[in-house]
């Protein structure tokens, strides 16, 4: 610094550089003022006679009338279904069911940007990753499982795979089109048709992939979708279906898994979780703290594997909780559609109560809290990305799922302490590792309860890539040729692992 | 190692084991990390900062065999008036020449403002006895340059002989005293970021003045990963020790958009207070003209011919 003073011409530095607003276009998007259920490949009005809105979160502008499918919706959306699996798609040459998948997927990465703007608008999430992260995902689980569609048999050498009739589906709002796809993709490819129920606040997507199924000419009744809020969850739990795939609060999955103990339906659930991301003294640091922040903030949190609880060595703390804090004040929070816009709006005025309560609950506690210094739009729900330092292991937040850009912090001085403080939880979603040393990495996924463990990485997603959960955080796998069981009988022989 | 610099924490060990605690790369999220903010939209006046400040912080840079007085009388001229016919154009931060030219381009550049660069220590292999590659040095600063663009020995680098490559920049240092002093890295022979982190800290700790990171004789040179994790080498330095380095991305930015990418990735890397050419130069030879054309075609919404801006 002296010398450069000595130099005596300095150039003062800008005061600012703020990046002008780039915002997508919301013209490649046409809303209608009010949708219809999907069923037998039309829309047709809901015989509730019920409808309710759907917004756009960063603004509590209203988008559009949804309808709210009541008991009698469910069981013809479920009826269809069946007679389309009975009178042609269980009989449909494999290779037929993979032409379809295969249409979908081109599709999608065809219409990919009217769907990533889609997705922000009525989700709330930046248009960076519904643009590069959940459009991209959701076409690549298409084109997976198409490959696997005339397959089945290698998929599962000597058991005989039988598809299983209709599966029931219902899906959270976090990743409305992903996990539509997680969902569809595996079911169609093994030969069953499908009901399935988006979530209440993020309907959208999925109303505009039924105009998908129709250019791809799919027949009609192999996949219906219904709108509504829980209620419309609980009347598919309950209806005539061979299968139901959840993914959503653990709250809500042990409540279905009691409805349905006894009734031969198969389940997988899909739930929270309260990951650690642990991060070692030997770790790439400046690395390891963009893994931290993709690993709470991607999506505002609202991710059920985020790595919501940081487990820090101590030998390391306070550099990278310096750095983790400086990292914070170049995030850009507002407009989900402004290209540059890396935190976008909570989803729904319940989430964001549901934040609150719990962040105001570890203060309560003793935890420090820290949040950049952050405008927030006037209207819309918004949170600013903050972290916990000072947690203990028995506060809430270090406990509960919060799913929200919210991240605890605690210490851990050894391997064998960072072990016992992360599966020291309910859940078992998935987990992170940060060291420098592969034997470590591995040592650490022997002994970690985790469905899925990412080395030097996090929030990483590929179709061929088994997810799910262990203990609280749920059963059965998505993704890979593991996500194809769950959608299968199989004859003759015991199907293993549930 | 008269002005040795604050070193960072555990730098009390002999220098090679101290270089191990340095810290490491991931490649993979680096890469990720630096296309992320590749992706960053700057448009219409934030686009126009980033291009002023582009132009100002530019060493437009000649360094060919073929080099003649003429050749650099003439781009030191575009060096002071990037564009006639603009007069909000600013001059760049300096030319930068091999040393037989740095005559020239002095008397050329006169008292504009503009600087002269002259790089110097066997520049591009830097394989020379020291006292040689020294004995440059200071003869490239009598001969008028006021900053000098030096280059690591990566031989000695790569065989494991980290002291020999500080003490040469240290000894370089020595010989131009308070003459501005820039360490080429030479990444592209590097290897790996890990080395790119190494070779950073060690010419930070010897008394570089900027890191730069090529001589752009390399197709492989000033890649946004590697800038990236140079900058974040600088700002360790900074964040442990408050001393604020430089840092020249040199080679293959040929085009505005690189350049603003670059510019983006610095202000979110470092912050705004290294949005000054004080401590932060672009090193090129084809990128002003596209930055002066990209500035044209924002004030006036309209891209003009190439032959509307001069070829020097």
């Amino acid at each position: 610094m002296a010398e450069l003073e000595q130099r005596g011409d300095r150039t003062p530095a800008p005061a600012k550089w703020e990046y002008a607003s780039a915002p997508e276009s919301r013209e490649i998007v046409n809303l209608q003022e009010r949708y219809g259920l999907f069923v037998g490949g039309e829309f047709i009005e809901p015989r509730s006679g019920e409808y309710y809105r759907t917004l756009d979160p960063s603004s509590e502008e209203p988008l559009a009338e949804i309808p709210q499918a009541g008991a009698e919706d469910v069981a013809l959306a479920v009826r269809t279904a069946r007679d389309a699996f009975e009178d042609g798609w269980s009989a449909a040459a494999p290779a037929e069911r993979a032409k379809y998948l295969y249409r979908i997927a081109r599709i999608l990465q065809e219409r990919s940007r009217e769907f990533a703007v889609l997705e922000s608008l009525n989700g709330g999430k930046p248009i960076r990753e519904s643009r590069d992260v959940d459009l991209p995902l959701a076409a690549a689980h298409f084109f997976y499982y198409a490959g696997w569609a005339d397959k089945l048999e290698y998929a599962f050498p000597h058991r005989r795979p039988k598809s299983l009739g209709v599966a029931g589906q219902i899906i959270p709002w976090n990743f409305p089109l992903l996990m539509l796809a997680w969902k569809i993709a595996p079911a169609l490819a093994a030969g069953n048709t499908v009901v399935l129920k988006p979530a209440e606040t993020t309907p959208l997507s999925a109303l505009l992939f039924c105009d998908v199924l129709r250019q791809a000419e799919l027949p009609p009744g192999v996949v219906n979708i219904i709108t509504g809020d829980g209620a419309t969850g609980a009347a598919l739990v309950k209806s005539d279906v061979d299968k139901i795939a959840f993914t959503g609060s653990t709250e809500v999955g042990k409540a279905i898994q009691r409805e349905l103990a006894g009734t031969g339906k198969k389940l997988t659930l899909e739930l929270g979780g309260k990951a650690a991301n642990i991060i070692f003294d030997d770790c790439a640091l400046d690395q390891a703290v963009e893994g931290i922040v993709n690993g709470i903030y991607f999506n505002q949190g609202h991710v059920c594997c985020a790595g919501s609880r940081l487990l820090v060595q101590e030998s390391i703390y306070e550099p990278l909780i310096e750095k983790l804090k400086r990292r914070l004040t170049t995030l850009r929070v507002g407009d989900p559609l402004d290209k540059n816009t890396d935190v976008g709006a909570i989803n729904s005025r319940q989430q964001l109560e549901k934040i609150e309560e719990l962040v105001a609950a570890g203060k309560e506690e003793g935890a420090e809290i820290y949040q950049p210094p952050c405008r927030l739009p006037e209207k819309g729900y918004w949170f600013i990305p903050t972290v916990f330092t000072n947690v203990a292991q028995s506060y809430r937040i270090a406990q509960e799922e919060i799913f929200g850009p919210v991240l605890s912090v605690l210490t851990f001085r050894t391997p064998d302490e960072a072990i016992e403080k992360a599966n020291n939880t309910p859940y078992g979603l998935s987990a992170g590792v940060w060291t420098e040393k592969g034997s470590r990495i591995l040592w650490m996924a022997q002994r970690l309860e985790a469905g899925v463990i990412w080395a030097n990485t996090y929030n990483r997603f590929d179709p061929a890539s088994p997810f799910g959960g262990y203990k609280e955080s749920g059963f059965g796998r998505e993704g890979g040729r593991h996500g194809l069981e769950p959608y299968l009988d199989f004859d003759g022989a015991e199907a293993f692992g549930g | 190692m008269a002005q040795a610099p604050a070193l960072p924490t555990g730098f009390e060990l002999p220098l090679e084991p101290r270089l191990p605690r340095i810290g490491s790369v991931d490649q993979v999220a680096v890469e990720a990390r630096a296309t992320d903010l590749s992706r960053r939209s700057i448009k219409r006046e934030a686009k126009l900062f980033a291009l002023d400040l582009a132009v100002r912080m530019m060493d437009l840079t000649t360094l060919e065999g073929a080099d003649t007085p003429g050749k650099v009388a003439a781009l030191a001229s575009k060096a002071m008036r990037p564009d006639p016919s603009d007069a909000s154009i600013p001059s760049v931060a300096a030319v930068c020449v091999y040393p037989n030219l740095v005559q020239t381009a002095r008397e050329r550049v006169g008292d504009s403002g503009v600087k002269v660069a002259s790089v110097a220590t066997a520049f591009p292999s830097g394989q020379s006895p020291t006292d040689l590659k020294v004995a440059e040095a200071r003869r490239v600063v009598e001969l008028g340059a006021d900053e000098v663009d030096m280059v690591i020995d990566r031989g000695a680098f790569l065989a494991g002989r980290y002291a020999k490559v500080y003490d040469e920049i240290v000894q370089v240092k020595e010989a131009i005293g308070e003459t501005h002093l820039k360490v080429i890295l030479e990444v592209g022979e590097l290897g790996t970021f890990d080395n790119v982190r190494r070779a950073s800290l060690l010419a930070i700790a010897a008394g570089a003045d900027f890191i730069k990171t090529s001589t752009g004789k390399l197709s492989s040179s000033a890649t946004l990963p590697v800038t990236l994790v140079m900058l974040e080498a600088i700002r360790d330095v900074f964040e442990e020790t408050g001393r604020r380095v430089g840092m020249k991305p040199a080679g293959g930015i040929r085009n505005a958009k690189q350049a603003v990418q670059t510019l983006v990735l610095v202000h979110e890397t470092l912050g705004l207070d290294w949005l000054t050419p004080d401590l932060f130069r672009f090193g090129a030879s084809s990128l002003l003209n596209d930055v002066l054309m990209q500035i044209r075609k924002e004030k006036t919404g309209k891209y003009q011919s190439p032959d509307y801006f001069t070829i020097d």
